[in-house]
């Protein structure tokens, strides 16, 4: 097929030829770049936590008034919880992973007089049953031994007196993290300092646990400590029970607590599941925008291709006729209009990678995204081939079936 | 002439129903989405407070010095986003501003009188009395408190018109007293329908967004008596002695403040004398404060969610888009009809008369999808309930300006669409015209 004769005519329409061109391009960079943006948010929500997701709900009370005896009553309320048919471990916890409710984080330097901290690692606590509650899976080392748990109020209290002995001396950390903090190496054995170098040293490496919140700070760093927490310490009670049971456990949790104490109000009940859809809630919405404008501009650019297609079909007839008539063939006339559409959308495609690069360098510089991988500019570009082919068809078809008789006929 | 010109539009677009519908369904799809994710980006970046957000003003003292700076990875070396307890009280004391109001979150249980009804969670702060009259804090029955009230720590408290609802029935509460965590306190005020979204007068621990409304103010005096703890936020470079007392003492940043200063003068009288005040406080270093205003601080605190301003701009693409599409087909179709122009040239139309017929058009179909668009931006506005959060979608709704911008961006825009193809149209030589015929 000789293309000359098709830009020679596109020269005598070069603004409506230019405008679809521009449309096209349009629609390829935003498409590129809307699609990273979806893709990004998945990849979010799909994030690994680490814990038995689909077996852990959560009851989080709060008091009214001063707590006479908190630590007493958090004991009576896990015997009471660990009684309820189903439940197979119990323990109270600060926060959740990719969960709502905010997050504990501190700085891990490597050496005792080291300024700036190496990263902000986020500190999970509760109590003796924290790792087995939440389903976590040690690679390397052990879990706490029951000599090595102090209460969070000792704790705080020593490390106000500047008393190191009175705070815990180990801690359990992922297997990201320990890989961050000595690469190639074994994190067994070493130590990690904190604030004023206080010193801890590493007696577990789990595989995977992601932190509450803050996931731009390093997805997976965790840490975890033995340190026990009682109801006034602002924790919840994590449950681990069968999937099918979470329904039947949460509400006998529930109701349990209420009885054992009905000086309280219930702050939070849920599955870690809804507390993760919780979590995770804007990035969907947002994807979900994000998938309609996406349809919405490519019907737009199909139907405005099949609008100026038509609309030349219409203006052409006669000539189509006359070429029909010195002998064209149908074949001919539908691949006149392809060929047509084609090269449009491929000096609109040619635009659009341009345009799809600035918008991304802009948004890169604006909203502190990351680049547009290279398998996005080949893909937007055949996606934008396959619209434009299949918009032009309806109108091509039409055209191949003006009857040569129109050459003869006067309008 | 404009009943002429309609008839002949409505003539030229009857032609080719097909092209009209399309050019019309375009217009309204891009209108109403774009319109639908403006709705939601400023309902989010709204000024919750218009009428005197740039007389408010949030100071910043650094009282944690360079130091801290420095191994603060997240700082851009600016003061820190709130004040510790002995700052904002020394700030209320020498009361510089016309008016000030230093605050914390609380978030006491609320037990009603009814032994039969469960206890209340509650949220709300605790303020001083000048914070009413500064953030213009709308009252159902009686006011705030006076000054002498937070003086003698007095159990008075302001409660919103749904808390009432809850304990009181509605009825005219004031007067009536308030079991809060267990301590009585009297009534003074109803608070009217007030759900201020961004919760700007607490950025820090509100993140700008709260879930629900205000249920509860009590003077500040009074909760620090009463170790109401902070339900917020608290920010340390160091470890506080324990309990709430302790935190007090420290320099542990946990307190909201904010001022009204009525002129750029007062704001600049403001701003010397908070650095006068860093200076005496913190001798070591020097003065390193802040004082924004309001919608300065919003934007510092990045209250509006990048994602939406992306997704405006992804829609706006999509405006341009179809803005675009119809400007094609319209100079397509124009073009095309430059028989029709030559004779009414040689008729003796003016220029003009073509330029009135050829926009009037365009003005038809950008009208009508305008129209069209309008109704689909408010099924939009509605269905963004469907896939927002509810607490970001409660905010986007429609009103009358975004209504009228709507039509107006739609007649606009496909006013300009027709404009190039009317100047090529209206160029041509009557007689070559209907000669080449």
């Amino acid at each position: 097929m000789d293309i000359r004769p098709i830009l020679s005519t596109l020269q005598r329409h070069k603004v409506t030829a230019a405008l679809l061109i521009l449309e096209v391009a349009l629609t390829c960079a935003i498409v590129c770049n809307a699609v990273f943006l979806i893709g990004q948010r998945l990849q979010r929500v799909n994030l690994p936590s680490g814990v038995a997701e689909h077996e852990l709900v959560q009851v989080q009370l709060g008091h009214i008034g001063p707590v006479p005896d908190a630590k007493a009553q958090t004991a009576t309320d896990l015997a009471a919880l660990r009684e309820i048919p189903g439940v197979r471990h119990v323990t109270p916890v600060f926060q959740l992973p990719l969960n709502p409710g905010g997050s504990s984080n501190f700085g891990v330097m490597l050496a005792p007089d080291q300024q700036q901290p190496t990263v902000i690692a986020t500190q999970y606590m509760g109590g003796s049953e924290l790792v087995t509650t939440l389903g976590l899976r040690l690679v390397a080392g052990r879990d706490f031994q029951a000599d090595e748990y102090v209460d969070l109020d000792t704790a705080l209290a020593a490390l106000h007196r500047g008393d190191l002995k009175g705070l815990p001396q180990t801690v359990i950390v992922t297997r990201a993290l320990a890989e961050r903090l000595w690469p190639g190496e074994t994190a067994l054995g070493k130590t990690m300092y904190l604030g004023k170098a206080i010193p801890f040293r590493v007696v577990g490496v789990v595989a995977s646990l992601a932190r509450p919140d803050q996931l731009e700070k390093g997805e997976q760093y965790s840490t975890i400590w033995p340190i026990r927490l009682s109801a006034a310490d602002g924790a919840s009670y994590v449950l681990r029970c069968a999937a099918p049971d979470r329904a039947g456990v949460l509400k006998a949790a529930v109701a349990r607590l209420k009885q054992l104490n009905p000086n309280r109000v219930v702050l939070v009940q849920r599955t870690y599941d809804e507390g993760r859809r919780a979590f995770f809630a804007n990035d969907r919405a947002m994807a979900g925008i994000l998938v309609g404008v996406i349809a919405a501009l490519l019907v737009v650019t199909a139907l405005g291709i099949v609008g100026l297609a038509s609309f030349w079909v219409g203006q052409r007839r006669r000539t189509i006729g006359v070429r029909r008539a010195l002998g064209a063939t149908r074949g001919d006339i539908l691949r006149y209009f392809q060929t047509e559409n084609f090269l449009l959308a491929t000096f609109g495609i040619a635009l659009g990678m341009l345009l799809a690069y600035g918008i991304n360098l802009f948004l890169m510089s604006h909203y502190e995204l990351p680049r547009l991988p290279a398998i996005y500019f080949p893909t937007g570009a055949l996606a934008l081939w396959l619209l434009g082919q299949l918009a032009v068809l309806g109108p091509a078809l039409r055209a191949a079936n003006v009857p040569p008789v129109v050459a003869t006929r006067s309008v | 002439m404009l009943a002429y010109y309609l008839d002949l539009a409505v003539r030229s677009l009857k032609r080719s129903p097909g092209l009209t519908a399309l050019m019309v369904l375009t217009i309204a799809f891009g209108v109403s989405a774009s319109m639908t994710a403006w709705s939601v980006f400023r309902a989010v970046s709204g000024d919750p407070i218009p009428w005197k957000s740039a007389q408010l003003y949030v100071p910043q003292i650094d009282m944690w010095g360079p130091q801290a700076q420095q191994n603060n990875p997240d700082s851009d070396k600016g003061p820190p986003d709130a004040l510790d307890y002995g700052d904002a009280v020394a700030l209320m004391r020498d009361h510089r501003a016309k008016l000030q109001s230093a605050m914390y979150p609380i978030g006491p249980s609320v037990v009603p009188a009814d032994a039969a009804k469960h206890p209340i969670t509650t949220s709300g702060h605790a303020v001083f009395s000048e914070f009413f009259p500064l953030v213009d804090v709308p009252f159902e029955y009686g006011s705030g408190w006076s000054a002498a009230d937070d003086e003698h720590r007095a159990p008075v408290a302001v409660i919103s018109n749904k808390l009432n609802a809850k304990v009181f029935e509605g009825a005219n509460s004031v007067g009536k007293m308030l079991n809060i965590d267990g301590r009585d306190y009297r009534v003074v005020g109803v608070m009217g329908e007030w759900n201020p979204q961004p919760v700007f007068y607490d950025i820090t621990n509100t993140g700008g967004f709260a879930r629900e409304s205000e249920d509860l103010f009590l003077p500040f005096n009074t909760a620090i008596a009463a170790n109401l703890a902070n339900n917020g936020n608290t920010n340390c470079n160091e470890t506080p002695d324990a309990g709430f007392e302790g935190l007090q003492k420290s320099h542990c940043i946990w307190i909201a403040y904010m001022v009204q200063l009525d002129s750029a003068s007062a704001a600049r009288e403001y701003k010397s004398y908070l650095e006068g005040f860093a200076r005496t406080r913190f001798p070591d270093w020097a003065p390193n404060v802040r004082l924004r205003n309001l919608p300065d601080w919003l934007d510092h605190q990045h209250v509006v969610p990048s994602d939406t301003r992306v997704s405006l701009l992804i829609a706006l693409g999509l405006l341009i888009v179809c803005l675009v599409n119809t400007a094609g087909l319209l100079l397509a179709k124009f073009l095309r009809r430059s028989s029709e122009i030559g004779v009414r040239r040689a008729l003796g139309a003016p220029r003009a008369a073509i330029y009135a017929q050829f926009l009037t058009e365009g003005a038809m179909i950008g009208l009508a999808g305008g129209v069209i668009g309008l109704l689909l931006t408010g099924v939009g506005v509605v269905s963004v309930g469907w896939v927002l959060p509810r607490q970001i979608a409660n905010l986007a709704h429609l009103d009358f300006s975004l209504l009228a911008t709507t039509l107006a961006v739609s007649v606009i825009a496909s006013v300009l669409a027709a404009l190039y193809p009317t100047s090529r149209a209206a160029r041509v030589v009557p007689a070559w015209q209907l000669k080449s015929n």
